[in-house]
């Protein structure tokens, strides 16, 4: 039997929005890149759904460019990362305020 | 209840409690390991949605590669600190709870509304999303933007080497973050 799309698309919806207050609360820039992974996850999810929803393949072949696209992001955001604490010895977003007008 | 529906709701309920953990953990080794739970219960999710290549490539791209690399990042700088310091503004948490909460109530009402309104007929059963499909689809009508994301790797790759590269005469190493310092 197959399931309702919208079940997945409130789960997705619920997920995406803890990410989102998580990016809102936590000041450590690890667990902000965590939370920014797990929405870019909660959105592939809803592709997905949408994909078998509609019988298309293309939802598909968007989430594996997302994973892709992930995957860079993460290795560009952690060097950066990585630098900022050789420099400013701390990870957390308060104290990173360097571009801050 | 069917047995899909209460599968669903074992495997999503498991999911959204691992996400809260990735939010409310004080260790950020906690948060990733949370991540983990998330990232393999989406992948138990996608198969439920006939999506077994994604399913595979979640499991390897996230839970192999990606959680990884944070770890690997958390052992170097040593983040343990315990940074619910955006309290210390009063009005932070208040706010990032009522713009979630906001941003929660939209997105369920986009939703909800939906599915009020007169459902259409479901398409039929996907077949494909099987390795032998996603791929002739990649390679054939998607070549183009599959080439691109190579390119694009690459230069990812390239961008974190420069990043992350020992600036010359400074060879103490990372130093960690001590806590609360």
């Amino acid at each position: 039997m197959m399931l309702e799309t919208s079940y997945y698309l409130v789960l997705a919806a619920l997920i995406f929005t803890v990410g989102a207050t998580g990016v809102l609360l936590r000041r450590n820039a690890l667990i902000i890149f965590m939370c920014i992974e797990m929405m870019l996850n909660s959105v592939n999810l809803t592709l997905i759904a949408l994909a078998r929803q509609w019988g298309d393949l293309e939802g598909q072949i968007f989430v594996f460019m997302i994973m892709a696209v992930a995957a860079a992001e993460v290795a560009v955001g952690l060097a950066i990362l990585i630098a900022n604490v050789r420099h400013r010895k701390s990870i957390n977003i308060d104290e990173i305020n360097l571009l801050k007008w | 209840m069917s047995w899909s529906l209460l599968f669903f709701l074992l495997v999503g309920a498991v999911s959204l409690a691992a996400a809260l953990g990735v939010v409310t953990s004080r260790q950020p080794v906690h948060s990733a390991l949370f991540l983990l739970t998330n990232f393999a219960t989406l992948a138990v999710l996608y198969i439920t949605l006939d999506a077994q290549f994604l399913a595979a490539a979640q499991v390897i791209v996230y839970a192999g590669g990606i959680v990884i690399l944070i770890l690997f990042v958390i052992m170097l700088i040593g983040g343990d600190t315990n940074d619910f310091s955006a309290a210390q503004r009063a009005w932070s948490r208040t706010v990032g709870i009522a713009l979630g909460t906001i941003l929660l109530l939209t997105v369920s009402y986009s939703v909800l509304a939906r599915m009020a309104g007169p459902s259409e007929e479901t398409a039929a059963l996907l077949q494909g999303g099987t390795p032998e499909a996603v791929g002739i689809a990649l390679f054939t009508k998607y070549v183009l933007p599959f080439e691109l994301i190579a390119l694009l790797l690459l230069v990812a790759l390239i961008g974190a080497l420069v990043l992350g590269r020992q600036q010359e005469g400074a060879g103490e190493g990372i130093p960690s973050v001590k806590a609360n310092e």
